[in-house]
Formats: C-alpha cells, structure tokens, sequence
C-alpha cells in the first residue's frame, strides 16, 4: 500500500524528467555545434551576447561560447576540445598557428589596455608617459598592484609589461587574483589598487568601481583580438565547416557594422575599433 | 544595505515582469538539480539500504568511501567530469559537455553519496528488533523493504532535502562541466557569479534571492509530507 508520500514524490519527480528539455541539444547532428573559446573579456564586454545570435539566426549553428583566459582557451584549441578560438595574444597565438594547431588565423579587431588605480595615484601614474615608466614608479613606490594571475591574454601583457620594466614584482604589494578581469577590478577597487585592464571591461563597470583610467595610449597597450580555427588536420572531430561559418561571419561588413556600433550607444564611443582583416 | 534593497526590488521586478532569460535560467536549475537528485535517490538508496543492513567483505571500505563523498568538493568532481567528457578525453564520443545532461551527471555524482550516507543512517537507526519482529509476522523480503522505507520516512525525506540542497546551490561542477553558457547552461548559481563579476549587482542579488526562494519551496514541500506523514501515522510503540 503505497502511502501518499512516496506516490506524491514519484509523481513530481516523473514530471520534472517528462517536462525536461534536457538532452534535445545534445541529440542535435553534433556538426550543428560550434564550441567558441575565448576570453572572459569579449563576454564581460556583452559583444558576444550581441554577435553570437545574429550568426545563429542566420546559419543554423548552435554557439557554445566557452569564456576561459586565453591561455586556457588556446590550450583548450590545441587538445581538440574547441572549434575556434577568440583570443588576444598575438605572442603566443602566431607560433602556434606555426606549430599547425591553428588555421586562417584573422586579426579583426583591437581596443586597448589601461592602468586604472584610485583616484589619490599616490604612485603618480598618471605623470608617466610609457606604460614601464607607470609600473617601474608602482613598484618604486610599493603600492598595491592586483594582477589577473590566470594566463589570460591581459596577464600576458602585464607580464611582457614587467619584463619590459625590467622588473619581477615581488609578494608584498602585488596581489594575484587569479580571476576574470571583473572580478580582478572589484578586488583593485575595494583594496584602492593599481591593475592592467582592458578599456572595454572598465567601461563597462565604471560606475561601480572606485578607480580611474591614469595611463593610456602607450603603443604597446594596444590589444588586439584574432579568430583562428582548429586544424581539422590535426582534430578531425573539430567542427571545421562550423568554424570556418563563424570566422568568415566575424568579418563580414554586416558584422563589422554591429561591432563598430557597439558600445556608441552606452558608453559615447566604440568599445571595439575595426582592423583591416590580416 | 541601499545595494540590497535594489537587489530585492530587482528580484520583484525579474520575477513578476516575466523575463524571459531568468525564467529560463531558474527553470534549468531546477530541472538540472531535480534530475540530479532523482538519479542519486534512485542509486543512493538501495546501496545506502544495502550498506545498512548487510554485512560483506570490504563492507567499512564502501561506508568510508561513501561517507568521503559526503563532503566531495564539487570543484573536483568538476575538474574530472570535465577531463572525461572532454571531446579529448575517454567519453567525449558522447558530445555531453557543456550540455545541461553534463551537469546533471556532475550533480549526480555530488547528490549520489550525500543521498547513501543518510539513506544508511536512516536504517541503521531502526531497532534492529523490527526486522525480526516484522519476518516474525510473515513478512516477505519486498514487504519487509517497503516496511522498513516506512518507517525510516522521516530521516529518508531529510536525504533527499539534503541531495537537493546540496546541488541546486553548488556552482564549482556545473561552471566546469557546463561553461555557463547563456541559454543553454546558465544556472542561477554560476548566473550569480557572472552577474558579480560584471558589477551587475542588483542582478546578482536579485538571483540570490530567486534561488534561495527556490530552495525554501522545494524544502517547505518536502517538510510538509514529512511532517504531515508523522501526525497522520503514529508511529508504533
């Protein structure tokens, strides 16, 4: 005699599984699946929310988009385990493109880095010029530093930023968060830090951040964001076809117009700035 | 506090103007985390019944796996979920990651010795004068069983609170296996955090109350039955 506990728990649990849409895209022919990897930088900006739907509308095409660093993304690229990859460092992506894991690599777009800090900048970051100048007075001047200390394409650059200082910076003012870029910038807020960061990500969280932008506009701040395939030759289970879909919309004019618009609207200028397809 | 306020009120408005995106995102939490826990109930139990009341060879090594389990990090279950399903990896024939099947699988694996462990304390607390007392009577094995699941309801209906509890707010294994993706894997917890992490905070406060609404109805539902159970069948003295 089934009491009216289990019959009762039975019945909601069948439900819950009946009503599930669980499973139906995995069914879907797995040639209908892009896995995306990136870095946290394009999904924390929203240029992804506002791109990846316009692509599946049009082709069919389910994105997966995988917000990672771009390390990890380029090493989730090299084991097979993604179809293309939006990534932002040219340093390490070219010399595996060399290598053959990576296809038609397309340099499409770039924005830049900035050294945000609080507003008092007892470093005086804001009188230097070079981005080396700004770290060399940073550490100078012992002030706390939060670095992304995740292998992202932004770590890279603060790392390649230190060398070119000529510095390693030690533990005692400089802090690794091992986070995304928002979560990085939260940190150097509520400590009153200096931090390397995109300028898309910063605008876009301004307004709750305690920080402002004190070095900008140094050469070798410039951040530029590729697309690359993987080698069907090397992971032929890759989505190739897909993968190609998705580069060749990237940069097409029709693209190219939601990128150079995105942003106008919140933030008074693009987010992103358009580069002749390399 | 004025942060909090915002957060409520965004709540309020997420849930009553109807959006769509937070629709989507708790209905998949509960579906991801309620398959979850059937799955571990429908595993648990038997072996959590079987661990109780059965002795055999190598018996203690399966209680103290199972009660490890009890505390497994779900970063860690994560982490190897993913190394499996992995398109490199052993099962990634199957094409389940960053699929809402992946973190049920995940969750499972969280929920499933949570679900054992208890199920196990639950039978071993009976007096063990029953089992004889009930075979005394005529009891067949399935009566037996059914019996037994009778009258260890209560502590039964705390396992399952437990399992559920345990994985509808976990978000280290479905961040890992699933990657969070908007309208396919997002969930309230790793919503939560993305919200977060991109300053929205109104937003992630609003998700924090969703799902903490979510787990007090589940858990109020289930505390019901099992209250409700209790008055109507005095338990025999």
């Amino acid at each position: 005699m089934p009491g009216p506990t289990l019959r009762a728990l039975v019945l909601a649990a069948s439900t819950l599984v009946l009503a599930m849409p669980l499973g139906t895209r995995a069914a879907e022919p797995a040639n209908r699946i892009i896995v995306l990897a990136t870095g946290h930088t394009l999904r924390d900006s929203g240029l992804l929310d506002v791109l990846i739907p316009v692509f599946e509308k049009k082709t069919g095409y389910i994105v997966r988009p995988i917000a990672i660093g771009t390390g990890q993304a380029l090493a989730m690229g090299k084991r097979g385990d993604a179809d293309i990859l939006l990534t932002h460092d040219p340093e390490a992506e070219i010399p595996l493109v060399m290598e053959g894991y990576f296809i038609n690599r397309r340099q499409f777009m770039h924005n830049d880095f900035v050294i945000v800090g609080p507003a008092q900048d007892p470093a005086k970051v804001a009188r230097a010029k070079k981005a080396a100048a700004a770290l060399r007075q940073i550490a100078e001047a012992k002030a706390m530093f939060v670095s992304r200390g995740d292998d992202s394409g932004t770590h890279k650059r603060e790392q390649v930023l230190w060398k070119a200082a000529g510095l390693s910076p030690t533990r005692i003012w400089y802090v690794e968060a091992g986070q995304g870029m928002g979560a990085t910038l939260g940190i150097a807020s509520q400590k009153q830090a200096y931090t390397l960061t995109d300028r898309a990500t910063f605008l876009n969280l301004q307004k709750t951040l305690g920080l402002q932008i004190l070095l900008e506009g140094d050469p070798v701040l410039l951040n530029l964001y590729s697309v690359m395939e993987v080698n069907p030759a090397k992971h032929p289970k890759a989505n190739h076809a897909g993968a190609r879909a998705f580069s060749d919309f990237l940069i097409s004019d029709e693209t190219r117009g939601l990128i150079r618009d995105f942003g106008k609207e919140r933030f008074g200028q693009p987010l992103y700035l358009l580069d002749p397809v390399r | 506090m004025e942060l909090i306020l915002e957060g409520v009120f965004t709540a309020f408005r997420l849930v009553f103007s109807g959006d769509a995106d937070v629709w989507a995102i708790t209905w998949l939490s509960l579906a991801v985390s309620g398959t979850a826990t059937l799955v571990a109930l429908i595993l648990g139990i038997p072996l959590g019944i079987l661990l109780a009341l059965t002795r055999f060879p190598g018996r203690a090594i399966v209680v103290a796996l199972v009660n490890t389990g009890m505390g497994l990090p779900p970063v860690v279950v994560g982490l190897f979920i993913s190394i499996l399903l992995w398109r490199s990896g052993p099962l990634g024939f199957l094409n389940l990651i960053y699929t809402p099947a992946a973190m049920v699988i995940a969750q499972v694996v969280i929920a499933f010795p949570i679900v054992a462990g208890l199920t196990m304390a639950a039978f071993q607390t009976l007096n063990p004068k029953l089992r004889l007392q009930l075979l005394g009577i005529g009891a067949s094995r399935p009566q037996l069983l059914w019996l037994l699941c009778r009258e260890a309801q209560l502590p039964l209906l705390a396992a399952i609170m437990a399992g559920f509890g345990g994985v509808i707010s976990e978000v280290g294994s479905v961040l890992m296996v699933g990657g969070n993706i908007k309208g396919q894997t997002r969930v309230l917890t790793t919503a939560t955090v993305l919200e977060t992490s991109m300053g929205n905070f109104g937003t992630a406060i609003a998700l924090g109350v969703i799902l903490l609404t979510l787990a007090f109805g589940v858990n109020f539902i289930l505390t019901r039955i099992q209250q409700r159970e209790q008055i109507r069948w005095p338990r025999p003295s």
